[in-house]
């Protein structure tokens, strides 16, 4: 008998789902073969993708440890400059370090390497912010790691880091995604592959962080969303808990800065706005806070209505392709948050 | 020596009075909801391009400037009703999500109905003037903004400690549920507090816009956030407490951007070390530090959390 309950059953749920993923990958790479590689199909995959990482790694902190970070842009652009500091080809830096004589890095770190590092290095800084950070509540807690990643973003444009960041001109040339794709020796493209690595980078991450979230240390965050002080009764840490939480929560962030590095082929430090971080919030909320397939799943949405489907509402300016579909989404947001927390509260004494 | 620190300290008084009206709004609303209103420097930025939009449809400036006001203090009533009522009952994580979705919406709304190009503010005459004070060239807005800063104030001290509404709204900041027992009309009460908020807003938009002669859909949420910031450092729901911490904000923000040049004249460094990049970055430094010593900043009540 105490054999069955300590096994683990694989339900169908689970085995569904698994498949369906796989079908997706499958189809994926199928439709990369065939589809001419122009297509928004693709750009919304690869930036879907990245999104959808970054959203479920704010969803670990926000949705399944109840703490409120807004510093998600900071972390992500530590991540991308990692990524680019350490992969910007020795040869081609002369020309992106050109106002600092190629800059002081003068060596090569294999893709996966930097991507890992780019984590590491935004979980490393997460470690550092945390320790004032997370002693705070709520909603102070939120406006000190916006605050940080703001700080964050300045002090990578700083004039003096030059040689390391470039200041506040952008890294180019690094490897993207398109550098996936298996060439011939006359540069023909064999096997496309640049929709399909970043899917799976991400799938990885995101199975991961699912993992993490069923594990013994996952129920410990749950306990901790729903009544710290009871979970503290229970012989939770609260305080190593939160922290490992926005650690690992920093680390998917700055895989999936590296990711976007690579979906933007260039990185500068001016883009990675607070506004940011609230699109990724917007894709929390919309997929449901604490619902990883959730995050997943609005993320996908949100890239394609912003990128794609409603590209027709701007006939006459560019810079309209952008509005509209956020703008909707915004609208939805306020909708939708009407509905959702008041069941939460009703539950919580 | 102070030739050179002069110029930037009056820019800083004068930065400073504008936040300081900023960040009222953010004070009382905090005081009263317990709510962190991320959509309050987007009104502002919408109060700027109401203005650029009505000069440009040729109202004489005289009717201009109370519109302005008016439409932007209807704006703050109208998010309010819209996005905060009906979560009056919710966590208060998702007032503030919701707030933050204002915010992005007042953004996208702006970016789309400007085609997200930089907006020329109308020039006000008489504050726009060029003025010399103690050898140091300005506008008159400069000088303009504390005085009225410290004017509005007042006026506002005295509204809530000697009428009704005013007394109204420092007993709901109290004890929310008590004062509706009490028979206080809680939701005209809020509502005076938005439209009060986003009014002041409104004067400090006209202030800091023309000073700055441009607007854009992202050109409110940096000074909302200072704002937001001396507010807290203030010691949020303290009205005396977020003037006094704009005030130190706007002085210390402008210092730092001229911290290059003063110690370059005074010799303590030999080149320019780019140190203009922290502005901002100092204003959030300061945050953090007062949240890890006294997170009730300078003037706050002290509150327990009971269990």
């Amino acid at each position: 008998m105490s054999n069955n309950i300590a096994r683990k059953k694989i339900d169908s749920a689970t085995i569904i789902s698994a498949v369906i993923v796989l079908c997706i990958y499958v189809a994926a790479f199928v439709a990369e073969q065939f589809i001419a590689p122009t297509s928004m199909l693709f750009t919304v995959l690869k930036k879907g993708a990245t999104y959808a990482l970054v959203a479920v790694s704010m969803n670990l902190l926000n949705g399944f440890t109840g703490i409120f970070s807004l510093g998600q842009a900071g972390f992500m652009l530590i991540g991308a400059y990692v990524y680019g500091i350490f992969t910007v080809p020795v040869a081609e830096r002369i020309n992106v370090y050109q106002y600092y004589n190629g800059g002081l890095v003068q060596f090569v770190l294999p893709w996966f390497v930097a991507m890992a590092l780019s984590g590491l290095v935004a979980a490393f800084f997460a470690f550092l912010i945390g320790m004032p950070v997370l002693r705070l509540k709520s909603d102070y807690l939120a406006i000190a790691s916006l605050g940080f990643a703001e700080i964050i973003r300045a002090v990578m444009q700083w004039d003096k880091l030059g040689p390391i960041t470039n200041g506040s001109n952008m890294l180019r040339l690094f490897p993207s995604f398109n550098d996936f794709n298996i060439r011939a020796a006359d540069g023909h493209v064999v096997v496309y592959l640049s929709t399909l690595v970043p899917l799976l980078i991400a799938g990885v991450c995101i199975g991961v962080i699912i993992l993490l979230i069923n594990s013994t240390f996952g129920r410990a965050l749950k306990a901790i969303r729903d009544d710290e002080i009871a979970a503290e009764a229970m012989g939770i840490r609260l305080a190593s808990h939160k922290r490992l939480a926005f650690c690992i929560s920093s680390f998917f962030a700055g895989v999936g800065g590296a990711m976007l590095a690579m979906y933007q082929t260039t990185v500068q430090a001016k883009g990675f706005t607070t506004a940011m971080t609230y699109e990724i919030l917007l894709i929390v909320v919309i997929g449901g806070i604490g619902s990883v397939t959730g995050s997943c799943i609005s993320s996908f949405l949100f890239v394609a209505a912003s990128e794609w489907w409603l590209r027709f509402l701007d006939q006459k300016q560019m810079i309209g392709s952008f509005e509209v579909p956020l703008l909707r989404n915004g609208f939805r947001l306020v909708v939708l948050r009407r509905r959702g927390p008041n069941e939460r509260e009703r539950t919580s004494p | 020596m102070w030739n050179t620190i002069f110029p930037y300290l009056l820019t800083g008084i004068s930065v400073g009075g504008q936040y300081a009206l900023i960040a009222i709004g953010y004070t009382m609303v905090y005081g009263i909801l317990r709510l962190i209103n991320f959509a309050h420097g987007d009104v502002f930025m919408v109060a700027g391009i109401v203005m650029v939009y009505m000069a440009a449809s040729g109202l004489p400036l005289w009717l201009c400037l109370p519109l302005v006001l008016i439409v932007t203090a209807l704006v703050g009533f109208l998010i309010e009703r819209v996005a905060y009522k009906p979560l009056r009952n919710a966590p208060r994580m998702s007032a503030m999500i919701s707030a933050i979705g204002v915010s992005y919406t007042l953004q996208n709304l702006v970016l789309y109905i400007t085609g997200g190009l930089n907006q020329l503010y109308p020039t006000i005459p008489w504050i726009s003037d060029s003025v010399t004070i103690f050898g140091a060239t300005t506008k008159m807005v400069t000088v303009v903004t504390p005085v009225l800063t410290i004017l509005l104030v007042v006026a506002l001290v005295l509204l809530i400690n000697h009428t009704k509404i005013g007394m109204a709204m420092r007993a709901v900041s109290r004890d929310f549920e008590t004062s509706q027992l009490m028979g206080i009309k809680i939701n005209s009460v809020i509502s005076m507090t938005f439209v009060i908020g986003t009014f002041l807003a409104g004067v400090a938009s006209i202030l800091y816009f023309t000073n700055y002669t441009t607007v854009i859909q992202t050109s409110g949420a940096m000074p909302g956030l200072k704002a937001f910031v001396a507010a807290v450092f203030g010691g949020i729901g303290s009205i005396p407490g977020a003037v006094v911490g704009a005030f130190i904000i706007g002085i210390a923000e402008n210092i730092i951007k001229g911290l290059d040049i003063i110690l370059f004249k005074l010799g303590v460094i030999a080149a320019p070390i780019g140190l203009a990049t922290f502005s901002d970055a100092f204003t959030f430094a300061l945050l953090i530090v007062i949240l890890a010593v006294k997170p009730t900043g300078l003037f706050g009540e002290k509150t327990t959390d009971k269990v």
